[in-house]
């Protein structure tokens, strides 16, 4: 147990024994959905707060079950039809709840930063449930888990990440996560859709879909923001998924072994056919499956709990 | 009005004057400067052995706030701030409410200046009517009551035909064009410098073409319609260097830094600190090296601190939703002191030059100098002394600083102004 941290707001906080003990920590709380009764005593008498200020179900909804089957009191706030209506700051909404003395609160934001902020003026642990294009720590690591558990390890993979790294806090906290395990990323997409000085954060930059999954282990197709052709980075949906989308055909040249991954929720015939979304290839289920015991790890291990 | 300055070193590179001396300051001009001068009675002598004795330093580009927005700085504030920080004089931008386009608000902010204020406040007009950028504020109005220049500062002039005109218009006035320049469509929604460190924060970026493009179209409308344009903020490599060109090839185009984009790379916004959040963004190494060469060649005319008093409610607050902006007055001169003349990347002659004959020059102000005659504005400096940057301290309302707990050596000793002492 290497875990010391009072909030887990990044990857590129993290050092890679860090990941591995919150991913073992993960992979022990699995059995637990396995039971009849899913529930364990570990975290009663905790108190986890959910403070969305962006629409999420997934990622909530698996908070949520995270901390119930942990037996912590969860509790739900979304910034509609909170005081941040009225006018109230964002850190005085967040102060307002510490103030009620919660151990945990996990914060999904518009605004990168946001996580960062609280956690300097909370004195509850925060957990960053994603903020802006900034980073999804456990996003990640749910990621990383499914990885592992498919594969057998991490070390020496190759990961392509395609589609809009550029607004992606997925792509950036995979990057960051997958370069600490000794996985080798390459990130794809138009170059309008991959931000600037990418290639200094370790990955290999490719601008051909073909090229770039051509070798990879893992495939992790990115959701397209429909509104990013008002920006100009695309012409429209249906050329983007002509070029980006990956399909049956586009399939047949990548690795027999190839996993395909999205962060959720998918578009349809956009960046990923329907066929490929539900192939034997597709671990995408596995994916919401290892979320909810990848939450359960990061509360326990920021909560304080003694015994899963 | 009548003071005795005994044995500092008179720094006054307008005159080419750096001499231990004295300087006699007879109803709020220099009469005489020389050695042993002797007081006549009842004048009151400082004892600036030791100190540096320079021309009054003059911040070409201060927010005021006032009027309408009190809570932030006031003209009685922001000109303690300044008195504190080393100015004798401050250039007050329009972005006020209401704006100064008119010549009832640029009456107003003169009339408190004349009661309240401390320091000597010169006024800048609005380019447009309420900074829209649409029609000309009444430009001749304004000069008449005591505009020393237009600006539309923290928005940009996206018509260029609009800014061609005000160009035009203005030149019987002397009075420079003062350029925002920000491409508003390159810098849509963002809210730091483009780059790695914008990549990894998931912050929106505005690359250095956002001012770059804008430069290069200034100048060229400085070209076409022979009026002074002058550079606000200058943060970019590349707009440097075509400043640079355009002096040599003789357009009418100056520029100002700010200490921020001196001594701070867009690095300072991994802190998440807002109080490194403002417009222009801190930029890269490369940039700052730029700014820093051109600061010292020249190609740069003066300091100016962008001083952007705001309350604390506005920048604590989600990074891209935070206020753009920080306070500079109390600042500038200590950390230039310490940070560019102590280790010698700059010297002592350059730094008062650009605070001092430099705005001076390009504003057609009195002061810059210390040559009898001149108007008693004058800053002491002392090299020696240790300081630590407390915003609890500052005389300012505002405590928005990136410069918190930095410490150093050398800093504003007296502040002059017409022969009065009003600092410390």
């Amino acid at each position: 147990m290497t875990w010391k941290r009072k909030d887990l707001l990044s990857m590129q906080d993290l050092e890679a024994a860090e990941i591995t003990d919150v991913l073992d920590t993960a992979e022990s709380m699995k059995e637990i959905a396995t039971r009849e009764i899913k529930k364990v005593p570990t975290l009663r008498g905790k108190t986890v707060v959910n403070l969305f200020y962006e629409a999420s179900t997934r990622t909530r909804t698996s908070f949520e079950i995270a901390g119930k089957w942990l037996s912590a009191d969860v509790i739900n706030f979304s910034a509609s039809g909170s005081s941040s209506e009225k006018g109230e700051s964002f850190l005085d909404t967040a102060k307002n709840i510490d103030a009620m003395s919660p151990d945990v609160v996990v914060v999904r934001h518009t605004a990168s930063g946001a996580p960062a902020l609280l956690a300097r003026h909370l004195r509850c642990a925060v957990v960053n449930a994603g903020d802006g294009a900034h980073e999804h720590p456990t996003q990640a690591l749910l990621d990383l888990l499914t990885i592992r558990e498919k594969k057998g390890h991490l070390e020496g993979l190759n990961v392509a990440i395609v589609g809009d790294v550029t607004h992606s806090r997925v792509a950036r906290s995979n990057i960051y996560g997958m370069k600490k395990m000794g996985i080798t990323v390459t990130v794809a997409g138009p170059p309008t859709l991959i931000p600037p000085a990418c290639q200094e954060l370790g990955v290999k930059v490719s601008h051909r879909l073909e090229e770039a999954i051509a070798h990879a282990d893992v495939i992790m197709m990115l959701r397209l923001q429909h509104e990013r052709m008002k920006g100009g980075f695309i012409p429209s949906i249906r050329e983007y998924s002509r070029v980006w989308g990956l399909t049956v055909a586009r399939l047949e040249h990548c690795r027999p072994d190839v996993l395909i991954m999205h962060p959720g929720p998918v578009n349809r015939g956009v960046e990923l056919a329907p066929e490929v979304a539900d192939s034997q290839y597709s671990v995408i289920l596995d994916q919401v499956t290892n979320g909810v015991a990848v939450r359960m790890g990061v509360l326990f291990l920021l909560a304080g709990g003694k015994t899963a | 009005m009548n003071l005795l300055i005994k044995n500092g070193r008179v720094l006054d590179p307008a005159s080419g004057v750096d001499l231990i001396q004295d300087l006699l300051i007879a109803e709020g001009r220099i009469a005489r400067s020389g050695k042993g001068l002797n007081a006549p009675a009842g004048v009151r002598t400082v004892d600036a052995t030791g100190k540096v004795v320079c021309p009054g330093f003059i911040d070409m580009h201060t927010h005021l706030r006032e009027p309408g927005f009190e809570y932030k700085e006031t003209v009685a504030s922001g000109t303690r701030a300044a008195a504190a920080g080393g100015f004798t004089a401050v250039c007050c931008m329009a972005n006020t409410f209401p704006v100064n386009d008119n010549r009832a608000v640029t009456d107003y902010i003169l009339a408190k200046a004349r009661v309240e204020g401390v320091v000597r406040v010169y006024p800048i007009g609005a380019v447009t009517r309420n900074l829209e950028g649409t029609q000309l504020a009444e430009l001749a109005e304004q000069a008449e009551a005591g505009c020393v220049a237009f600006s539309d500062d923290g928005r940009c002039v996206m018509n260029a035909e609009l800014y061609r005109r005000a160009m035009e218009y203005a030149l019987p006035f002397g009075t420079p064009i003062i350029s925002h320049a920000e491409d508003d469509d390159l810098a849509r929604h963002s809210a730091m410098n483009e780059g790695l460190v914008s990549t990894e924060l998931g912050l929106r970026g505005q690359p250095a073409a956002a001012e770059d493009v804008m430069v290069a179209r200034d100048i060229v409308l400085a070209e076409l319609t022979g009026a002074h344009v002058h550079i606000a903020h200058v943060s970019t490599s590349g707009a440097v260097r075509m400043i640079r060109d355009a002096k040599a090839r003789g357009i009418r185009v100056t520029t100002e830094v700010t200490p921020h984009h001196l001594l701070l790379t867009d690095e300072a916004v991994r802190s998440w600190d807002p109080n490194t959040k403002m417009a222009p963004p801190l930029r890269g190494k490369r940039d700052v090296e730029a700014v820093l060469e051109a600061l010292a060649d020249g190609t740069i005319d003066c300091i100016a601190t962008d001083h952007a008093p705001h309350a604390l409610s506005e920048k604590e607050d989600e990074f891209a939703d935070a206020a753009n902006g920080i306070v500079g007055l109390e600042t500038a001169v200590s950390v230039l002191l310490d940070r560019l003349v102590r280790p010698g990347v700059i010297d002592l002659q350059t730094l008062v030059t650009r605070l001092s004959s430099g705005p001076a020059r390009l504003l057609n102000l009195p002061g810059g100098s210390l040559a009898p005659g001149a108007a008693a504005d004058i800053t002491i400096l002392d090299l020696a002394e240790a300081w630590t940057v407390d915003p609890a301290r500052f005389r300012s309302r505002a405590r928005n600083t990136p410069f918190a707990g930095w410490t150093g050596t050398g800093r504003p000793w007296m502040t002059i102004v017409g022969g009065v002492p009003v600092a410390p």
